[in-house]
């Protein structure tokens, strides 16, 4: 793999940005030039959240992904995975964790969650592997740990070993929740592929 | 293949971390600025670097004026902002440029090209021009360090303040930018006076007059050597001139064409234009928002493509450019699926929520300001009528107040968070104090800068530093300025709030009600213990009251007809509301609101 475009997508909150910094870093490590674009602001209060990230053996020019060209979506709730389907091409693999997080007009029963949403990336061929990182995130004892086991799971998909994202791990995350997140991040490598 | 290690330690850095590590290198002492996204980060993290003084300052105005007295004394100085608070600080801006800089002075400028979190796309370059003063535009972290430091060169050697325009994908991309050397100013700190250049009476200002067109002729034969204005040279049938982010699309878009790569915006380098020009079959300016570059270069009489197929509005990228200049869309594109919208909501738990639940209650036409609390607008809440810009809600509502006259008495109100009331809500107080107003103002005194992520402001007893400071006494504050009626409340309390609202509104005076209750993000909110509701099904009705809040802890949960009979329900009812407990914080604003006791406060459990 000498170059790559990966998204990362979700709702507001759910850890996203953390998710793609060690991915960035796991990639640094590696020795790639790695761009990363995110937005902040009014748009990070519980809103649709993404983060483009590109990296290359040679120099990265723009930070942002160009639509039908994202190869790896790690994507932290279903329907935001469809939202951003105009990056994707039939030759994607979109990582999806398995939860449903109800939009406001959702919430207030105004209009319905998209039924079997994912349906719409599997009919356009796209590679579609659902995680239920919720379930992973209870499993060790951390509900906040959905993004790391994330992450594990897209480690499965990049060119780096174990070892690199380990250590990327240890060094960027505080002691007291490095445990909890080393278990998320094996058991989302070990659903994975 | 596998790349190759980088034998030097890199840093991985956000634009605006690497502005800061700039400025550090640059050895500015002094740095001012408000938040405002996206240059908020500049500050935050310079103020991590112990030998440089930060603060954040009520407004923009006040940082700009602060930088310039910390250069007149003769030490490098910084403000930092976002486009619109350039506005804010745009009188000492034109006036500064007439001073010329002690100590190198350098404005930081953040654009926000497609508006993702501003009111307006205004593209910053315009005040280069107009204020006369040199303005360079990186394209990533990496130039951003550079150029800050270059930018500080410039300032002293041609006694100028320098523009330095960021922009969303500088300040928020992350790429690798490497440690430099430290640079030292070549001016000895102290005061010096000077008052030809500092004191600007007209007689002296004309003289200062002068001395900028002659700054602005250097500047520009300058510029025609700066190694940051470059010539790339590529296929000779496609020269593209562009300066920032435009020129990374572009240089994406169209990897050989030939380039001119343009690190200073303003002046621009006519020489090296007419000779880039000469030697390209098609000149093309790519440049976001404004045709700034081009206008300059079709009254240079040179012939180029820009804005009859780049567009204007909103931001570029590789593929608009692409698209913009030979029409391709790059292969086929899936299209968007119509899904249910997500905008940004307030927390869980966010006390703006009850006010403007009670003002949607009370059917007021509310004059509201910049902050979270702007999306008091979206539905359920619907509850703000304007918003132009930081500190207008109040000024508006007086003149709502001033036109309609006793018609409108008890049917406008100004809403403004504490932050945005101390940047420029005071003074719009006072004027509707003076003038003999009757509009009732909201304070929504959360205790800190939320929208930006919780920047310590005059009223939180903090400073950047984390230092404790003085905290303003608002109601103080508000009655010396003449308010007889402050009342302060918790908007937590819906009803209470309300019965207060409803009499400070009909009230034929200014009244000032502040809704005083911190952020759920502030770090001591966040330690606070909480309980979380929970809510009993069985003795929901669906009746929906507590939805129009517009939690984002509260789920409506469809029921089918076989459901809501097995439920034991009543027939008509369609569903229940459903309180997560993961989300929930116990703010109590449902409980005041669901009438069949279907909300449990967990105590005891």
């Amino acid at each position: 793999m000498k170059q790559g475009n990966i998204h990362f997508c979700g709702v507001g909150g759910q850890g996203i940005l953390l998710a793609s910094e060690l991915t960035a870093h796991a990639l640094l490590a590696a020795g790639f030039d790695v761009k990363k674009s995110e937005v902040h602001g009014m748009a990070q209060r519980g809103g649709s959240v993404e983060a483009h990230l590109r990296f290359s053996t040679s120099k990265v020019y723009s930070p942002l992904i160009e639509p039908g060209t994202v190869d790896i979506m790690l994507a932290f709730e279903m329907m935001e995975a469809v939202r951003y389907l105009p990056l994707l091409n039939a030759k994607s693999t979109v990582i999806v964790n398995t939860q449903k997080i109800a939009p406001p007009a959702v919430a207030t029963g105004k209009m319905v969650y998209p039924d079997q949403c994912l349906d719409a990336l599997t009919s356009q061929g796209i590679t579609v592997v659902p995680v239920d990182a919720f379930a992973i995130a209870r499993k060790v004892g951390k509900l906040k740990a959905v993004n790391v086991a994330l992450v594990g799971v897209l480690s499965r998909y990049l060119p780096m070993d174990e070892a690199t994202w380990i250590e990327v791990i240890k060094k960027r995350l505080p002691a007291k929740i490095l445990d909890v997140n080393l278990q998320a991040f094996h058991e989302g490598r070990k659903a994975g592929k | 293949m596998t790349p190759k290690k980088s034998d030097a330690e890199k840093l991985w850095f956000s634009g605006n971390e690497a502005l800061a590590l700039g400025a550090f290198e640059a050895s500015v002492a002094v740095a001012s600025g408000y938040p405002g996204t996206p240059s908020t980060e500049i500050l935050e993290n310079l103020s991590a670097y112990k030998s440089v003084y930060s603060e954040w300052a009520p407004n923009e105005k006040v940082a700009l004026e602060v930088a310039i007295g910390a250069s007149f004394a003769g030490v490098r100085a910084l403000s930092t902002m976002k486009h619109v608070g350039l506005n804010v600080a745009a009188d000492p801006l034109f006036t500064a440029s007439y001073t010329g800089v002690r100590g190198g002075l350098v404005i930081v400028v953040a654009d926000d090209p497609s508006m993702y979190s501003s009111q307006n796309e205004q593209d910053s370059r315009n005040y280069a021009y107009a204020a006369k003063l040199p303005m360079l535009e990186p394209a990533d972290p990496g130039e951003a360090k550079e150029f800050l430091k270059l930018a500080y060169q410039i300032s002293e050697q041609f006694d100028t303040p320098v523009l330095l325009r960021s922009c969303t994908r500088v300040a928020h991309v992350k790429g690798v930018v490497s440690k430099g050397e430290i640079q030292k100013s070549s001016v000895t700190p102290g005061l010096v006076r000077n008052p030809a250049q500092m004191v600007m009476l007209p007689a002296h200002a004309r003289g200062r007059r002068i001395a900028i067109a002659e700054r602005q002729q250097k500047l520009a034969e300058f510029a025609e050597t700066w190694a940051e204005n470059r010539v790339e040279t590529g296929d000779r049938a496609m020269g593209i001139i562009a300066a920032g982010t435009s020129y990374l699309y572009a240089k994406e878009a169209f990897p050989n064409a030939s380039f001119l790569k343009l690190g200073m915006v303003n002046p621009l380098p006519e020489k090296m234009i007419r000779d880039f020009a000469s030697k390209v079959e098609a000149l093309y300016i790519v440049e976001d928002l404004d045709p700034f570059i081009e206008m300059r270069v079709k009254a240079m009489g040179i012939a180029c493509i820009g804005k009859e197929k780049i567009p204007a509005i909103g931001e570029l990228s590789p593929s608009v450019v692409r698209k913009a200049i030979t029409g391709e869309t790059g292969g086929a594109i899936f299209a968007p699926v119509d899904l249910p919208p997500r905008p940004p909501n307030m927390c869980a738990g966010c006390p703006h929520r009850g006010l403007f639940y009670n003002l949607n209650r009370l059917k007021v036409f509310v004059s509201g300001d910049i902050g979270c609390y702007t999306l008091g607008a979206l539905p359920p809440l619907s509850a703000m009528d304007a918003c132009v810009c930081m500190g207008a809600s109040i000024g508006m509502a007086h003149g709502m107040a001033k036109a309609l006259g006793e018609d409108g008495l008890g049917k406008v109100v100004a809403v403004i968070g504490d932050s945005t009331f101390i940047h420029s809500g005071l003074n719009s107080l006072i004027n509707t104090v003076y003038n003999k107003s009757y509009s009732t103002v909201i304070i929504l005194d959360n205790r800190i800068t939320a929208m930006t992520g919780q920047q310590p402001n005059p009223a939180s007893g903090s400073t950047i530093m984390g230092e404790p400071a003085n905290s303003i006494d608002f109601p103080e504050l508000c009655r010396a300025i003449g308010v007889k009626h402050v009342r302060t409340v918790n908007p937590h309390d819906i009803e209470s709030t309300y019965a207060v609202l409803k009499e400070e509104i009909e009230r034929p005076e200014p009244s000032v009600v502040i809704t005083r209750f911190p952020c759920v993000l502030t770090p001591a909110e966040k330690k606070r213990p909480k309980t979380s509701f929970t809510s009993i099904t069985e003795k929901c009705t669906g009746c929906g009251m507590c939805l129009r809040l517009g939690c984002p802890a509260i789920n409506w949960v469809p029921l089918s007809p076989e459901e809501t009979k097995a439920m034991g329900k009543k027939e008509k009812q369609k569903g229940y509301a459903l309180i997560n407990e993961t989300t929930c914080i116990g703010c109590g604003q449902c409980l005041a609101l669901c009438k069949f006791e279907a909300i449990s406060t967990g105590e005891g459990k």
